[in-house]
């Protein structure tokens, strides 16, 4: 936890896109961690997989592909917006995050009593993630798998150069 | 079964949340502005993780994964139009990207 909201400050507050770049893989490790201690051992394989391994790698290259080298040279600030609206961003981020955790304050869970369902046993989540998918889940899966090959055709085509 | 975890995961999903919607807000470098949209939704994605903790049919970590396949969708296409975008303007600044066509 101290890990994940450390890196993603890191993030907030680094003035180098690499850097930031390479602290959100911090982020995602330790989103990954607290998804292996709430016992979803399935999604957090996926979100190493997912996060770490592609979309990083992607933002990686999208910052490599577009750096620029007469950033430095000019001689300013160019990842944040000038200072007056930087504190009008903060002052949105802290009133939101004020607002998110009176709302979570002020919220009463219930506590589950103990024999209200059968103990849940600590086991993998896989096979049940794997039938559930199957069964009560199919369209979505299949909406998904749609969605996957019209982002592949989309981005194959936004990527080729344009022919003048 | 005790839920004397859930704060601490409602917490950080919290701040996460809000860092996020402080880079898209403050930023000006678009790759930037796409990491704070990467932010957001795995702070939404660590809420529906732990409440689903202990619930049997897993409907949270389903959802999640979900929410995991469109947000990498998202990155892609992002990043194919920001490529796009930098090609035609040779700038990634928000800022000086003002003009759908020119």
């Amino acid at each position: 936890m101290v890990l994940t909201l450390a890196s993603a400050l890191v993030v907030l507050l680094t003035k180098n896109v690499l850097y930031a770049a390479f602290s959100l893989l911090g982020t995602f490790l330790g989103v990954s961690a607290l998804y292996v201690l709430a016992g979803a051992d399935f999604l957090a394989v996926a979100q190493i997989l997912v996060y770490v391994g592609g979309v990083l790698v992607l933002l990686i290259f999208g910052v490599m592909l577009t750096n620029q080298q007469g950033n430095k040279s000019r001689g300013r600030n160019d990842i944040t917006t000038e200072s007056s609206n930087r504190v009008l961003g903060v002052f949105v981020m802290l009133g939101f995050s004020a607002t998110l955790l009176y709302t979570f304050g002020r919220a009463r869970f219930l506590t589950i009593q103990d024999n209200l369902f059968e103990a849940v046993e600590p086991t993998s989540t896989t096979q049940t993630i794997g039938v559930e998918l199957m069964t009560n889940y199919v369209l979505p899966f299949e909406v998904s798998g749609i969605l996957l090959m019209a982002v592949l055709i989309g981005a194959a085509y936004l990527s080729t150069k344009t022919k003048n | 079964m005790d839920n004397s975890f859930l704060p601490y995961y409602l917490l950080t999903s919290a701040l996460l949340f809000s860092i996020g919607l402080a880079l898209v807000v403050v930023k000006r470098n678009i790759i930037v502005v796409l990491m704070g949209i990467e932010l957001m939704l795995n702070a939404v994605n660590v809420n529906l993780v732990a409440f689903s903790k202990n619930d049997p049919s897993l409907q949270g970590q389903i959802f999640s994964l979900f929410v995991i396949v469109v947000a990498a969708c998202e990155a892609v296409i992002a990043l194919a139009i920001v490529l796009k975008v930098y090609e035609h303007f040779k700038t990634v600044n928000l800022d000086e990207i003002n003009e759908l066509k020119k």
